[in-house]
Protein backbone atom coordinates (compact mmCIF):
# COMPACT_ATOMS: atom_id res chain seq x y z
CA UNK A 1 0.00 0.00 0.00
CA UNK A 2 3.29 2.41 0.90
CA UNK A 3 4.59 1.73 -2.34
CA UNK A 4 1.64 2.00 -4.27
CA UNK A 5 1.03 5.65 -2.47
CA UNK A 6 4.69 6.60 -3.10
CA UNK A 7 4.03 5.27 -6.98
CA UNK A 8 0.77 7.39 -7.38
CA UNK A 9 2.98 10.63 -5.96
CA UNK A 10 5.67 10.10 -8.35
CA UNK A 11 3.82 9.25 -11.30
CA UNK A 12 1.04 12.44 -10.63
CA UNK A 13 4.30 14.78 -10.69
CA UNK A 14 5.67 12.85 -13.72
CA UNK A 15 3.98 14.58 -17.57
CA UNK A 16 3.88 10.59 -18.40
CA UNK A 17 0.50 9.76 -16.42
CA UNK A 18 -1.30 13.09 -17.99
CA UNK A 19 -0.10 12.14 -20.89
CA UNK A 20 -1.01 8.92 -20.94
CA UNK A 21 -4.41 10.08 -19.40
CA UNK A 22 -5.39 12.24 -22.39
CA UNK A 23 -4.37 9.20 -25.03
CA UNK A 24 -6.45 6.56 -23.03
CA UNK A 25 -9.64 8.82 -22.35
CA UNK A 26 -9.55 10.24 -26.35
CA UNK A 27 -9.13 6.57 -27.60
CA UNK A 28 -11.73 4.85 -25.38
CA UNK A 29 -14.35 7.92 -26.79
CA UNK A 30 -13.29 7.62 -30.14
CA UNK A 31 -13.63 3.77 -29.79
CA UNK A 32 -17.12 4.30 -28.68
CA UNK A 33 -17.63 7.06 -31.70
CA UNK A 34 -16.43 4.64 -34.16
CA UNK A 35 -18.74 1.91 -32.11
CA UNK A 36 -22.11 4.38 -32.53
CA UNK A 37 -20.93 4.60 -36.61
CA UNK A 38 -19.55 7.80 -36.24
CA UNK A 39 -22.50 9.63 -34.61
CA UNK A 40 -21.02 13.49 -34.53
CA UNK A 41 -23.16 13.60 -31.06
CA UNK A 42 -20.98 11.04 -29.52
CA UNK A 43 -17.94 13.91 -30.23
CA UNK A 44 -14.60 12.44 -29.11
CA UNK A 45 -13.24 15.88 -27.92
CA UNK A 46 -16.50 16.05 -25.42
CA UNK A 47 -16.66 12.66 -24.16
CA UNK A 48 -12.65 12.91 -23.43
CA UNK A 49 -13.27 16.19 -21.76
CA UNK A 50 -15.61 15.13 -19.52
CA UNK A 51 -13.65 11.81 -18.38
CA UNK A 52 -10.35 13.80 -17.59
CA UNK A 53 -12.17 16.27 -15.77
CA UNK A 54 -14.15 13.15 -13.74
CA UNK A 55 -10.69 11.56 -13.36
CA UNK A 56 -9.03 14.99 -12.11
CA UNK A 57 -11.76 16.43 -9.87
CA UNK A 58 -11.88 12.76 -7.86
CA UNK A 59 -8.25 12.30 -7.62
CA UNK A 60 -7.72 15.78 -6.71
CA UNK A 61 -5.48 17.35 -9.39
CA UNK A 62 -5.15 21.09 -10.60
CA UNK A 63 -5.87 22.18 -14.37
CA UNK A 64 -1.95 23.24 -14.71
CA UNK A 65 -0.67 20.10 -12.78
CA UNK A 66 -2.75 18.31 -15.48
CA UNK A 67 -1.38 20.46 -18.75
CA UNK A 68 2.16 19.67 -17.56
CA UNK A 69 1.34 15.94 -19.41
CA UNK A 70 -1.05 17.41 -21.71
CA UNK A 71 0.77 20.34 -22.97
CA UNK A 72 2.54 17.43 -25.60
CA UNK A 73 -0.63 17.00 -26.86
CA UNK A 74 -1.49 20.51 -26.84
CA UNK A 75 1.73 21.85 -28.89
CA UNK A 76 0.83 19.36 -31.79
CA UNK A 77 -1.84 21.79 -32.35
CA UNK A 78 0.35 24.85 -34.33
CA UNK A 79 1.86 22.52 -36.65
CA UNK A 80 -1.29 20.60 -37.49
CA UNK A 81 -3.03 23.94 -38.26
CA UNK A 82 0.10 24.51 -40.40
CA UNK A 83 -0.65 21.33 -42.31
CA UNK A 84 -3.95 22.34 -43.06
CA UNK A 85 -2.16 24.03 -46.36
CA UNK A 86 -1.97 20.47 -47.81
CA UNK A 87 -5.29 19.49 -48.30
CA UNK A 88 -6.23 23.78 -49.33
CA UNK A 89 -3.44 23.31 -52.16
CA UNK A 90 -5.09 20.47 -53.50
CA UNK A 91 -8.46 22.27 -54.02
CA UNK A 92 -6.51 25.34 -55.30
CA UNK A 93 -8.49 24.97 -58.85
CA UNK A 94 -11.53 24.86 -56.90
CA UNK A 95 -10.90 27.79 -54.49
CA UNK A 96 -9.69 30.02 -57.19
CA UNK A 97 -12.77 29.69 -58.99
CA UNK A 98 -15.03 30.25 -56.07
CA UNK A 99 -13.13 33.12 -54.82
CA UNK A 100 -16.19 35.40 -54.83
CA UNK A 101 -18.53 33.01 -52.54
CA UNK A 102 -15.80 32.24 -50.61
CA UNK A 103 -15.69 35.91 -49.95
CA UNK A 104 -19.00 37.12 -49.76
CA UNK A 105 -20.29 33.94 -47.12
CA UNK A 106 -16.86 34.81 -45.00
CA UNK A 107 -18.51 38.13 -44.30
CA UNK A 108 -22.07 37.17 -44.10
CA UNK A 109 -21.17 33.82 -41.32
CA UNK A 110 -18.65 36.54 -39.64
CA UNK A 111 -20.90 38.56 -38.62
CA UNK A 112 -24.15 35.93 -38.12
CA UNK A 113 -21.85 34.48 -35.57
CA UNK A 114 -21.13 38.00 -33.89
CA UNK A 115 -24.64 39.39 -34.14
CA UNK A 116 -26.40 35.93 -33.21
CA UNK A 117 -24.43 35.63 -29.95
CA UNK A 118 -24.46 38.97 -29.09
CA UNK A 119 -28.08 39.28 -29.09
CA UNK A 120 -29.39 36.21 -28.11
CA UNK A 121 -27.10 36.50 -24.51
CA UNK A 122 -28.23 40.20 -23.99
CA UNK A 123 -32.34 39.10 -24.81
CA UNK A 124 -31.39 36.23 -22.17
CA UNK A 125 -29.57 38.77 -19.66
CA UNK A 126 -25.97 38.83 -20.16
CA UNK A 127 -23.54 41.33 -18.98
CA UNK A 128 -21.10 43.13 -20.99
CA UNK A 129 -18.48 41.36 -20.64
CA UNK A 130 -20.32 38.52 -21.10
CA UNK A 131 -21.41 39.72 -24.40
CA UNK A 132 -17.84 40.87 -24.92
CA UNK A 133 -16.66 37.63 -24.12
CA UNK A 134 -18.90 35.91 -26.64
CA UNK A 135 -18.66 38.09 -29.71
CA UNK A 136 -15.55 36.13 -30.99
CA UNK A 137 -16.69 32.46 -30.14
CA UNK A 138 -16.80 31.17 -33.44
CA UNK A 139 -12.57 31.96 -33.98
CA UNK A 140 -9.78 29.93 -33.15
CA UNK A 141 -8.99 29.82 -29.66
CA UNK A 142 -5.41 32.76 -29.23
CA UNK A 143 -7.03 34.86 -31.81
CA UNK A 144 -10.68 34.92 -30.20
CA UNK A 145 -9.00 35.74 -26.68
CA UNK A 146 -6.75 38.68 -28.15
CA UNK A 147 -10.01 40.19 -29.31
CA UNK A 148 -11.78 39.65 -26.48
CA UNK A 149 -9.67 41.34 -24.42
CA UNK A 150 -9.56 44.24 -26.45
CA UNK A 151 -13.18 44.84 -26.30
CA UNK A 152 -13.65 44.17 -22.57
CA UNK A 153 -14.18 40.27 -22.85
CA UNK A 154 -12.63 38.07 -20.28
CA UNK A 155 -9.75 36.00 -22.11
CA UNK A 156 -9.53 32.55 -20.17
CA UNK A 157 -13.98 32.38 -20.13
CA UNK A 158 -13.30 33.00 -23.73
CA UNK A 159 -10.69 30.02 -24.51
CA UNK A 160 -13.95 27.97 -23.12
CA UNK A 161 -16.79 29.62 -25.09
CA UNK A 162 -14.41 29.29 -27.93
CA UNK A 163 -14.03 25.07 -27.16
CA UNK A 164 -17.98 24.69 -26.78
CA UNK A 165 -18.75 26.31 -29.73
CA UNK A 166 -16.07 23.92 -31.53
CA UNK A 167 -17.68 20.97 -29.85
CA UNK A 168 -21.69 22.18 -30.88
CA UNK A 169 -20.36 23.01 -34.24
CA UNK A 170 -18.96 19.66 -34.84
CA UNK A 171 -21.93 17.48 -33.01
CA UNK A 172 -24.83 19.37 -34.67
CA UNK A 173 -23.22 20.98 -38.10
CA UNK A 174 -24.10 17.40 -39.78
CA UNK A 175 -27.88 17.33 -38.95
CA UNK A 176 -27.87 21.26 -40.13
CA UNK A 177 -26.32 20.97 -43.05
CA UNK A 178 -28.44 18.21 -44.06
CA UNK A 179 -31.64 20.34 -42.90
CA UNK A 180 -30.84 22.96 -45.36
CA UNK A 181 -29.93 20.72 -47.94
CA UNK A 182 -26.80 21.77 -48.89
CA UNK A 183 -24.85 18.74 -50.26
CA UNK A 184 -21.78 20.54 -51.89
CA UNK A 185 -18.66 19.62 -49.73
CA UNK A 186 -16.76 22.87 -49.99
CA UNK A 187 -19.86 24.94 -49.09
CA UNK A 188 -20.41 22.32 -46.06
CA UNK A 189 -16.75 22.20 -44.90
CA UNK A 190 -16.75 26.21 -45.73
CA UNK A 191 -19.47 26.64 -42.82
CA UNK A 192 -18.00 24.70 -40.51
CA UNK A 193 -14.83 26.16 -40.59
CA UNK A 194 -16.29 29.53 -40.30
CA UNK A 195 -18.38 28.73 -37.17
CA UNK A 196 -16.81 26.43 -35.44
CA UNK A 197 -13.26 26.88 -36.28
CA UNK A 198 -10.67 24.15 -35.77
CA UNK A 199 -12.74 21.66 -33.60
CA UNK A 200 -15.12 21.99 -36.83
CA UNK A 201 -12.49 21.95 -39.13
CA UNK A 202 -11.29 18.49 -37.73
CA UNK A 203 -14.71 17.16 -37.98
CA UNK A 204 -14.55 18.12 -41.51
CA UNK A 205 -11.53 16.37 -41.93
CA UNK A 206 -13.02 13.55 -40.93
CA UNK A 207 -15.84 13.39 -43.09
CA UNK A 208 -14.54 14.55 -46.34
CA UNK A 209 -11.30 16.06 -47.58
CA UNK A 210 -12.94 19.00 -49.77
CA UNK A 211 -14.80 19.67 -46.82
CA UNK A 212 -11.87 19.42 -44.54
CA UNK A 213 -10.02 21.85 -46.80
CA UNK A 214 -12.37 24.39 -47.03
CA UNK A 215 -13.07 24.40 -43.29
CA UNK A 216 -9.35 25.15 -42.63
CA UNK A 217 -9.68 27.87 -45.34
CA UNK A 218 -12.00 29.42 -43.36
CA UNK A 219 -11.15 29.14 -39.88
CA UNK A 220 -8.28 31.29 -41.15
CA UNK A 221 -10.23 33.62 -42.69
CA UNK A 222 -12.86 33.99 -40.50
CA UNK A 223 -10.30 34.45 -37.36
CA UNK A 224 -8.57 37.29 -39.80
CA UNK A 225 -11.75 38.79 -40.90
CA UNK A 226 -13.09 39.01 -37.28
CA UNK A 227 -9.85 39.85 -35.39
CA UNK A 228 -10.51 43.03 -38.36
CA UNK A 229 -14.36 43.62 -37.93
CA UNK A 230 -15.41 42.99 -34.27
CA UNK A 231 -13.58 45.80 -32.18
CA UNK A 232 -14.53 48.44 -35.45
CA UNK A 233 -18.14 47.19 -34.89
CA UNK A 234 -18.13 47.28 -31.14
CA UNK A 235 -16.44 50.92 -31.18
CA UNK A 236 -20.06 51.72 -33.20
CA UNK A 237 -22.92 49.59 -31.01
CA UNK A 238 -21.20 50.68 -27.91
CA UNK B 1 9.75 12.58 -43.39
CA UNK B 2 11.32 14.49 -40.90
CA UNK B 3 12.57 16.73 -43.46
CA UNK B 4 9.14 17.83 -44.01
CA UNK B 5 8.13 17.71 -40.65
CA UNK B 6 10.97 20.30 -39.90
CA UNK B 7 9.97 22.63 -42.42
CA UNK B 8 6.14 22.51 -41.04
CA UNK B 9 8.06 23.50 -37.12
CA UNK B 10 9.79 25.94 -39.43
CA UNK B 11 6.81 27.47 -41.31
CA UNK B 12 5.34 27.56 -37.58
CA UNK B 13 8.36 29.48 -35.98
CA UNK B 14 9.05 31.96 -39.20
CA UNK B 15 5.11 32.65 -38.63
CA UNK B 16 5.22 33.11 -35.21
CA UNK B 17 8.11 35.87 -35.60
CA UNK B 18 6.30 37.18 -38.38
CA UNK B 19 3.12 37.95 -36.12
CA UNK B 20 5.14 39.01 -33.32
CA UNK B 21 7.01 41.68 -35.59
CA UNK B 22 4.57 43.01 -36.97
CA UNK B 23 1.92 42.96 -34.68
CA UNK B 24 -0.79 40.90 -36.73
CA UNK B 25 -3.84 39.81 -35.52
CA UNK B 26 -4.08 36.19 -36.67
CA UNK B 27 -1.71 33.64 -34.46
CA UNK B 28 1.29 32.53 -35.93
CA UNK B 29 0.27 28.58 -36.95
CA UNK B 30 -2.36 30.61 -39.48
CA UNK B 31 0.70 32.39 -40.99
CA UNK B 32 2.95 29.24 -41.46
CA UNK B 33 0.20 27.73 -43.15
CA UNK B 34 0.14 30.60 -45.60
CA UNK B 35 3.97 29.99 -45.88
CA UNK B 36 3.57 26.51 -46.32
CA UNK B 37 0.67 27.23 -48.81
CA UNK B 38 3.48 29.64 -50.73
CA UNK B 39 5.96 26.98 -51.13
CA UNK B 40 3.57 24.46 -52.60
CA UNK B 41 2.43 26.83 -55.22
CA UNK B 42 6.25 27.17 -55.91
CA UNK B 43 6.86 23.67 -55.51
CA UNK B 44 3.89 23.05 -57.39
CA UNK B 45 2.47 19.54 -56.10
CA UNK B 46 2.67 18.14 -52.68
CA UNK B 47 5.69 15.38 -52.09
CA UNK B 48 4.12 12.30 -51.11
CA UNK B 49 6.32 12.41 -48.23
CA UNK B 50 4.75 16.03 -47.03
CA UNK B 51 1.29 14.43 -47.87
CA UNK B 52 1.73 11.89 -45.56
CA UNK B 53 3.47 14.10 -42.70
CA UNK B 54 0.40 16.61 -42.83
CA UNK B 55 -2.56 13.71 -43.14
CA UNK B 56 -0.83 11.84 -39.85
CA UNK B 57 -1.45 15.56 -37.93
CA UNK B 58 -4.69 15.98 -39.28
CA UNK B 59 -5.92 12.19 -38.77
CA UNK B 60 -6.57 12.82 -34.93
CA UNK B 61 -6.47 16.48 -35.08
CA UNK B 62 -9.78 16.45 -32.80
CA UNK B 63 -7.65 14.44 -29.68
CA UNK B 64 -4.72 17.46 -29.91
CA UNK B 65 -8.00 19.89 -28.76
CA UNK B 66 -8.63 17.73 -25.65
CA UNK B 67 -5.54 19.48 -23.14
CA UNK B 68 -7.55 23.21 -23.87
CA UNK B 69 -11.07 21.56 -23.38
CA UNK B 70 -10.22 20.24 -20.21
CA UNK B 71 -9.26 23.89 -18.95
CA UNK B 72 -13.49 24.24 -18.74
CA UNK B 73 -13.11 23.03 -15.21
CA UNK B 74 -11.17 26.05 -14.02
CA UNK B 75 -14.07 28.14 -14.94
CA UNK B 76 -17.21 26.03 -13.75
CA UNK B 77 -18.01 29.62 -11.30
CA UNK B 78 -17.87 31.71 -14.33
CA UNK B 79 -20.05 29.40 -16.49
CA UNK B 80 -22.70 28.50 -13.18
CA UNK B 81 -23.72 32.12 -13.15
CA UNK B 82 -24.49 33.04 -16.19
CA UNK B 83 -25.20 29.44 -18.07
CA UNK B 84 -28.24 30.32 -19.73
CA UNK B 85 -27.63 33.10 -21.78
CA UNK B 86 -23.92 31.28 -22.00
CA UNK B 87 -25.34 28.28 -23.35
CA UNK B 88 -28.57 29.60 -25.91
CA UNK B 89 -26.38 32.22 -27.45
CA UNK B 90 -23.30 29.05 -27.99
CA UNK B 91 -25.73 26.53 -29.50
CA UNK B 92 -28.42 28.76 -31.66
CA UNK B 93 -25.21 30.80 -32.60
CA UNK B 94 -23.46 28.30 -33.97
CA UNK B 95 -26.08 26.27 -35.86
CA UNK B 96 -27.86 29.34 -37.44
CA UNK B 97 -23.78 30.04 -38.57
CA UNK B 98 -23.70 26.92 -39.70
CA UNK B 99 -27.09 27.55 -41.69
CA UNK B 100 -26.45 30.62 -43.44
CA UNK B 101 -22.77 30.53 -44.40
CA UNK B 102 -23.37 26.92 -46.18
CA UNK B 103 -26.60 28.45 -47.73
CA UNK B 104 -25.22 31.93 -49.20
CA UNK B 105 -22.20 29.89 -50.19
CA UNK B 106 -23.96 26.71 -51.86
CA UNK B 107 -26.19 29.49 -54.02
CA UNK B 108 -23.09 31.76 -54.93
CA UNK B 109 -21.27 28.54 -56.10
CA UNK B 110 -23.90 27.44 -58.38
CA UNK B 111 -24.85 30.73 -60.09
CA UNK B 112 -20.68 30.61 -60.60
CA UNK B 113 -21.06 27.68 -62.64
Amino acid sequence: MENLRDTWVYLSASPLFHLTLTLVAFQGAFWLFERAGRNPILNPVLISVIVIVGVLISTGTSYPQYFEGAQFVHFLLGPATVSLAVPLYRQLAKVRQSALAIGVSLLCGSLTAIFTAVGIAWLLGGGPDILATLAPKSITAPVAMAVAEKIGGLPSLTAVVVIITGIFGAMFGTFVLNAVGVKDWAARGFAMGTASHGIGTARALQVNEVAGAFAGLAMGLNALATAILLPVLWAIVF
Amino acid sequence: MLGYLTLIFSCQLIGEVIVGTLALPVPGPVVGMVLLFIYLIIRGFVPTDLGEVAGGLQKYMSLLFVPAGAGVMMHFGLIGEAALPIAAALFVSTLATIAVTALIMSRLMKRGN
